[in-house]
């Protein structure tokens, strides 16, 4: 049974779970006994005020009720099963598993974001290993150590007679040897602890990647670096000093003061209040190209998205995603957004507006987006791509996109582009019309990546998806 | 006539124990402990065997354990490569391009000797 149709399976289960009798929640939300049973069944479908009114009797979000399970937690699921195809999880169950197991599904996939996280580590310690000049040398030198001291004492223990001079000789040749053994481990022991310092990221960061460093350690801050902002910034170098969780790690260090020099100047160039007023006036997130028109004098639309994600919490303002891309399309920045999953690893779906962007540097690309899988959870996306300045006439021209994901509200139904490959590139190139102008286009079907997204026939699809009954899933069983 | 060897290794303490080990058991040996001259020493010394350290100074025992096999006079010449990198790859690289023999370091003391009795007997 798809999902959206067990919204009665989800009351009732709550119902039973708070101990309500049906007769008494009937009465409540002012419907008979033997329709409040029906729908429980499944056997009438329920919305609008009769969802809300139960809902707000069972204490609980109506979304959870019509939806199941977050859409966060099905998306691990998802990962979960993609990780692991063999293991036959069974794709079109996943969110009847989340509704019905909560508890066990959340074990699942933070285990799965456990392994995944751990997985990265692994990789980076591993490249370190091959790679790691200091690491390389510290442990050559440490055998080399140990090989003398092992090859002298057993000259000393094998119980020959050995001259007076050689005996001397070779007692000294230990001490000298033991000395530097322990200095080496001792080099070696501070290196990997300032290693494990940036993996833990001192207070919270997933691992010792640099991007997932400092992305965990900006989430800790909701993206917002209040240090570096007006006019009593300090410098970006202040938040990276040696006994912080970002400066003990050189390459984490240096990967975070590039990002920040640059949160620094997007600071200067686009004040906080000047945004917020701006934003106020306008009234919602989903026109930053009008924004940015707005705002005027030296401010483009790159900015503006950027400095959107940056902004403090505030009250009634909708939650961001931003996501930057270099010229290769390899992922450089993330801020995650609930229920639009970006994947920790691995290539991202092509269908998003961040890779048209690229094909068509400086044109803003506004596309609404609606996640394969779950029908109703749907974003409006703002991206451009803006070519680096040239350090020199002959060298390589770089280019980045960035691009912002906003979510949508519930909204009547659709009907999604049936082609989101060619349709993502073309349609959405237009550039965006005035401020809150509406953005009346069909949702283009995006996923994470191929791997876990379930549209078989998407024209971008560059490997097949792990998830099994995809037809079923994208026909909307999520 | 003790049998020569030419030890090549830069660490100076190991290079101490082996020639210690090896010249109580009736060897003569030589010590030298730079890459890009070990060529040299070998052509000067014409030992009867070359233990061989991989991670020299200015040049990879491995490239000179190549240019060894590629020379006439020095394509049979006995040679036991030493090296800290003791992986199934690390051991069949050395085989490929010629090494007699393969040592793990750290070693045994016996397993170094017992090594370099039969590579140089007759």
């Amino acid at each position: 049974m798809p999902e959206t149709d067990l919204t009665g399976s989800r009351i009732r289960d709550r119902r039973l779970a708070l101990d309500i009798r049906q007769s008494d929640l009937a009465r409540q939300v002012g419907i008979s006994p033997a329709y409040l049973n029906l729908i429980e069944h499944n056997r009438r479908r329920i919305g609008g005020k009769l969802l809300l009114n139960i809902a707000a009797r069972l204490g609980v979000d109506p979304r959870t009720l019509s939806e199941g399970a977050g859409t966060a937690l099905v998306q691990g699921l998802q990962g979960a099963a993609a990780r692991l195809p063999d293991a036959g999880a069974e794709a079109a169950a996943v969110g009847e598993l989340a509704r019905r197991f909560p508890g066990w599904a959340r074990l699942v996939a933070m285990q799965h974001q456990r392994i995944e996280t751990l997985e990265g580590l692994v990789a980076m310690l591993t490249d370190r290993l091959a790679h790691d000049p200091e690491l390389a040398r510290s442990m050559h030198e440490m055998l080399s150590v140990v090989t003398a001291i092992r090859s002298t004492a057993g000259i000393l223990s094998a119980g020959e007679q050995i001259d007076a001079e050689w005996q001397a000789r070779f007692q000294r040749n230990l001490y000298e040897d033991s000395r530097r053994l322990a200095q080496t481990a001792q080099a070696l022991v501070e290196y990997l602890d300032a290693s494990e310092l940036a993996a833990a990221g001192g207070q919270g960061a997933a691992s010792g990647l640099p991007q997932e460093a400092l992305e965990s350690w900006l989430a800790l801050r909701d993206f917002h670096v209040g240090e570096l902002e007006g006019a009593e910034a300090c410098a970006p170098e202040d938040l990276l000093g040696p006994e912080t969780p970002l400066g003990a790690v050189p390459a984490t260090r240096a990967h975070a003061l590039r990002y920040l020099r640059g949160y620094r100047a997007d600071a200067q160039r686009l004040p906080i209040g000047r945004l917020s007023e701006a934003l106020e006036t306008a009234g919602a997130l989903d026109d930053p190209v009008a924004l940015a028109a707005r705002l005027g004098g030296g401010v483009d639309l790159a900015l503006v998205l950027r400095r959107i994600a940056c902004l403090p919490p505030a009250a009634g303002r909708a939650p961001v995603g931003l996501v930057c891309c270099d010229g290769s399309g390899a992922i450089t920045f993330r801020r995650p957004l609930e229920g639009f999953a970006l994947p920790r690893f691995g290539p991202a779906c092509a269908l998003w507006p961040l890779f048209g962007a690229l094909s068509r540097p400086l044109v803003p690309v506004r596309r609404r987006l609606e996640i394969s899988g779950h029908p109703r959870r749907r974003f409006i996306a703002h991206a451009i791509a803006v070519p680096a300045p040239p350090a020199s006439i002959d060298a390589p021209a770089l280019i980045g996109a960035t691009m912002l994901v906003v979510p949508l509200g519930e909204e009547a139904p659709a009907r999604p582009s049936a082609a989101p490959g060619g349709a993502a590139a073309s349609s959405s190139a237009a550039p965006a019309p005035g401020p809150q102008a509406p953005c009346r286009e069909a949702p283009c079907r995006v996923g994470p990546g191929c791997r876990t997204c379930p549209q078989d026939a998407c024209p971008a699809r560059r490997e097949p998806s792990v998830l099994h009954d995809a037809g079923a899933v994208a026909a909307g069983v999520f | 006539m003790a049998k020569r060897i030419l030890l090549i290794e830069d660490e100076p303490n190991i290079a101490e124990a082996i020639r210690f080990i090896l010249s109580r058991a009736g060897f003569g040996v030589d010590i030298h402990s730079d890459g890009r001259t070990a060529l040299d020493a070998i052509a000067a010394r014409a030992p009867h065997m070359v233990i061989l350290d991989v991670m020299l100074p200015n040049r990879s025992g491995y490239d000179i354990l190549r240019d060894l096999r590629a020379a006439p006079q020095t394509r049979t010449l006995p040679v036991l490569v030493l090296t800290a990198r003791g992986q199934k790859k690390d051991r069949e690289l050395a085989e490929r391009i010629g090494a007699n023999r393969f040592i793990t370091k750290p070693f045994a003391n016996s397993e170094l000797l017992r090594s370099v009795i039969e590579l140089t007997a007759p």
